[in-house]
């Protein structure tokens, strides 16, 4: 079955490269990627990486998929394996019939030979060494040298990989002649000893015009900016982190003034994330549209002040790049497993929006909806990412910006609104959609209040009475029935034949997902996919649960945590959600989703 | 409590600020605080100092954590947007409330609970950041609002309501800041009004964090033989130390110090606490020699108050934020989006 499903080689490969992190192999496996994308070729980058800074195993598998697939498959049909260390695993994950390229300047023990595999070995080191002086240097030209390797072996583009680095060096020439010089030696090498190209290879093709490769924490980062974000806090965490980096970069080129060198902008590496979320609300509160991106044990932290916020409708948002949980669990690698948490984050009765991005594409547009959400509904809205969409480089359509967008800033009220009022009660409904308006801090004195996580009343007073504190709680629930019906609805893919099977999934398992729906429906079996884009639950999602006899719901974490969102919040018979889990921490395979479903309806059909 | 309006009394012959305004014009909810609260006179300490600035209400923003110091703001200047955060976090919602507007004055109203136990890290990223705010603790010693806990500022040997010895050591908040960097480090006591006004007055003005350490004692938990921080019933004894003035900062910020008196405050129960009003010739210019000062002062058993350390020249937040002098709410959108034509651009080296 795997066999046939991949019958072609062409375009149509992943390549996983084993190294050492701390030796430049990011800077080689970069260009690799990059160059097959200017091949025209849809590709995807999967950096699985150690939580350390030098020294560990480190691994990067690039997906080539003619059909734009981007998900991880299951197969590995070259490995490059650099490191001696991890070089009996690396070869074992080599897919029946694959290649494995090894360093040959050292001998390698003969027991490790597999017989389905093809085995190449190249002496790199020897040839760097031969080249090139200084122990740094030779380390970063060995790994340009099996990219030189790879040209003559996969047939990709020598010309294009020689433009790249030309691009890249363009301010260091030196530094783009000995890369140059690395690529020859690996290519001539390769040329020389082996039967080039091999069957798995790349022919150029055109389907990454109007496309770009991005990450989607600098996507999101895009997304703060063009949403005209002024205030960022946070406290550095792994994934998240390259978020910040990248709005702090963006505003140094957009934001400062030109004459005055002033910031338009205020980012502020607070000393924890009890305190990065409490300026994002402070910020909030003032009027700014402020944010903090942070990843899971930042959430936790941050939890009280989620529901202060919620309690007295503060707009922030939170970026989540979620990483493996519980506790500190393995910060370098994906789940998406904070999601019940995001939900409910806080003590007490509170409930929050939350935008599930599935790719860089949707953190960029999402994250400016979770600006515009929050300031209509005066709350703090998710933004639930995670690391393989946060840090991974994906084949996007090229992000395009509207010019007459302008933010919703929701119900605020300046000084002229005020003067026109008799009086101003902050947590009055007067439109009966649960939405109250705001003053900002600086507005007319008429318009002051006091902001309190302690019970207050509809007029913004301190309130230990039943029936006022329930009166504005209840006002809350109002509220998110209006939040309902703003958040993005989620996509329906109907098979459009008459079945009665479903799948849900939503952020980063929506790649893998649509792999698998499309290559079941290859395989004659038709299921409808509903892609969740959003919590609260549109009626769209009901709708779905009760149009389907059995709904597979595929995610990223060991305890099912969409499904108990779905059971919880909506109407549906428990044995009818069929979890379909993935949780060790590497990024879905779409393989494991039409395996799981096929073996489950096939097992049905038995029983 | 909290939500009972005060009433506004005003009459004729009121004395009126530049602003044309009265001092009730500065007040703000009634108190709920117990009969004799030394937080009611911080709080009227700051009415006055506000009034004495002609400062306009909606030019502030009052904010504060939890706690009976953090109940306060509720009960000055009802013109102005309050805040009362979560326990501790004050510092951050302040940080963050100035980083969207500068242009607000703000004044942080926090307690020795709230500042030195479960906010003691964003006490500290305040004062390190020199956040411009001026940050006040009302410092009585004591949990009140969960009945008489010793709170970390209790003086190791003093005795709680029961009789039970504090044994740990005592968070000095004015040596922290001190130590920290801080750039305005003051004490003063909640029942000097005379000094407390021109103190606030000079923590409002200054371009920093402004830390004052306000011992205010607590007159239901810490009122007894044996506490160190207790109420000041006979003002008398306060008055005998000179006034202090402050000088608006057109040309700077000094404080002025006449006394180098010490004051023996009796207390109601018979017990005394020793103020040490500072010399005049006091130099709050150098770190060590105030850390040294009050460390030679703390072996006698005084209380140092008075304006100790400040720096006004060095960078506030916004120095060294480079924070735009408009305020960062006040942009037009278009001065803070890059348009569809830059997007495009900047994605050209993403192929």
């Amino acid at each position: 079955m795997t066999t046939a499903r991949s019958a072609s080689k062409i375009n149509n490969f992943v390549i996983k490269i084993a190294t050492v992190n701390g030796t430049g192999s990011a800077s080689a496996n970069g260009l690799l990627m990059k160059a097959l994308f200017r091949m025209g070729i849809p590709v995807t980058g999967k950096n699985m990486f150690p939580s350390n800074i030098q020294g560990l195993p480190t691994w990067y598998e690039i997906r080539a998929s003619k059909d734009g697939y981007n998900a991880r498959t299951g197969r590995i049909d070259v490995m490059i394996a650099m490191n001696a260390q991890t070089y009996r695993k690396d070869l074992a994950e080599v897919s029946p019939g694959g290649y494995l390229i090894y360093d040959s300047t050292w001998p390698r023990e003969q027991q490790l030979q597999r017989q389905d595999v093809t085995v190449l070995g190249l002496p790199l080191a020897q040839l760097v060494n031969d080249n090139f002086a200084g122990a740094r240097v030779r380390t970063l030209m060995k790994n340009i040298a099996y990219v030189g390797a790879l040209c003559a072996l996969m047939n990709i583009d020598r010309a294009t990989v020689r433009k790249l680095l030309e691009e890249t060096f363009a301010a260091k020439p030196k530094l783009a002649a000995s890369n140059l010089q690395a690529i020859a030696l690996g290519y001539d090498y390769a040329s020389a000893h082996f039967d080039c190209p091999l069957p798995v290879q790349a022919q150029a093709m055109t389907a990454t015009a109007g496309k770009v490769l991005i990450d989607g924490n600098t996507a999101a980062a895009l997304g703060c900016l063009y949403a005209g974000a002024t205030v960022g806090a946070w406290y550095p965490i792994t994934p998240s982190t390259s978020l910040m980096d990248a709005f702090q970069g963006y505003c140094e080129r957009y934001r400062k003034d030109p004459h005055s060198g002033e910031n338009r902008f205020c980012i502020i590496q607070a000393e924890d994330e009890l305190s990065a979320i409490g300026m994002a609300v402070g910020a909030g509160w003032a009027g700014a549209r402020a944010f903090t991106p942070t990843s899971g044990p930042g959430i936790s932290l941050m939890s009280e002040f989620i529901g202060f916020a919620y309690y007295t409708e503060i707009p922030i948002v939170l970026f989540d790049i979620q990483r493996v949980g519980p506790s500190t669990g393995m910060p370098t690698r994906t789940q998406q497993c904070d999601l019940m948490m995001a939900a409910y984050a806080s003590h007490g009765d509170t409930r929050h929006p939350v935008l599930l991005p599935a790719d860089p594409g949707e953190c960029f547009t999402l994250a400016v909806q979770a600006f515009d959400l929050a300031e209509r509904l005066q709350t703090p809205v998710f933004v639930l990412s995670d690391l393989d969409i946060g840090m991974n480089d994906w084949m996007v359509d090229e992000l395009v910006w509207d010019d007459h967008y302008r933010p919703d800033r929701g119900k605020v009220l300046n000084d002229e609104d005020l003067a026109d009022m008799d009086k101003f009660y902050r947590f009055m409904d007067s439109d009966g959609d649960g939405i109250a308006y705001r003053t900002l801090p600086g507005s007319d004195r008429k318009g002051s209040y006091f902001v309190r996580g302690s019970g207050h009343n509809q007029y913004g007073g301190y309130t230990e009475d039943a029936t006022e504190y329930q009166q504005v709680v209840d006002r809350l629930t109002d509220k998110w029935q209006t939040a309902c019906k703003l958040v993005p609805q989620a996509i329906t893919h109907s098979s459009g034949s008459p079945n009665s099977i479903g799948v849900i999934a939503f952020g980063s398992s929506h790649g893998a997902t649509t792999e698998a729906v499309e290559r079941l429906s290859a395989e004659g079996c038709e299921v409808d996919y509903l892609r969740l884009r959003a919590f609260p639950f549109g009626a769209e999602v009901q709708a779905f649960l009760d149009q389907h006899q059995s709904v597979f719901v595929v995610e990223q974490n060991r305890d099912a945590q969409m499904r108990s969102l779905l059971l919880l919040e909506l109407h549906v018979q428990q044995d009818k959600l069929i979890p379909i889990l993935h949780y060790n921490g590497l990024p879905i395979p779409s393989d494991l989703i039409s395996d799981r479903i096929k073996t489950h309806l096939q097992s049905e059909a038995v029983a | 409590m909290s939500f009972i309006t005060k009433p506004k009394v005003s009459w004729s012959g009121q004395k009126k600020n530049a602003l044309g305004m009265t001092l009730n014009d500065y007040e703000g909810g009634l108190s709920t605080l117990c009969a004799g609260c030394g937080h009611d006179s911080i709080t009227a300490a700051l009415v006055q100092a506000f009034w004495e600035l002609a400062l306009k209400p909606e030019q502030v923003i009052k904010l504060s954590g939890i706690g009976c110091s953090s109940k306060t703001p509720a009960y000055f200047l009802s013109g102005a947007h309050g805040f009362n955060s979560v326990h501790g976090r004050m510092p951050s919602v302040a940080t963050g409330a100035q980083a969207a507007r500068r242009d607000l004055i703000a004044v942080g109203i926090s307690g020795d609970g709230d500042s030195l136990s479960i906010g003691f890290g964003q006490f500290a990223h305040a004062i390190r950041r020199n956040l411009n705010v001026l940050y006040i603790i009302e410092n009585n010693g004591v949990y009140g609002l969960t009945k008489g806990q010793f709170s970390a500022s209790a003086d190791p040997g003093s005795s709680n309501k029961k009789g039970a010895k504090n044994l740990n050591q005592a968070i000095n908040p004015v040596a922290i800041a001190i130590t920290l960097g801080g750039s305005f480090a003051a004490r003063s006591f909640s029942g000097d009004k005379q000094q407390l006004v021109p103190l606030l007055k000079a923590g409002l003005m200054h371009p920093g964090c402004a830390v004052i350490d306000v011992i205010s004692p607590c007159v239901t938990f810490n009122d007894h033989v044996g506490s160190t921080k207790s109420y000041a019933w006979t003002r008398d004894h306060l008055h005998a130390s000179s006034a202090a003035d402050f000088v608006p900062p057109a040309t700077e910020i000094i404080v002025d110090y006449a006394a180098g008196e010490t004051t023996n405050v009796e207390l109601h129960d018979g017990s005394t606490i020793r103020l040490k009003k500072l010399d005049p010739e006091f130099d709050p210019s150098s770190r060590s020699r105030t850390l040294e000062y009050l460390e030679a002062r703390r072996a006698d058993n005084e209380i140092v108050t008075g304006l100790l350390y400040i720096d006004a020249e060095m960078p506030s937040f916004h120095d060294i934020a480079g924070t735009a002098q408009q305020p960062l709410t006040t942009f037009d959108f278009d001065q803070l989006n890059p348009g569809a034509e830059a997007l495009q651009q900047l994605q050209k080296n993403m192929r």
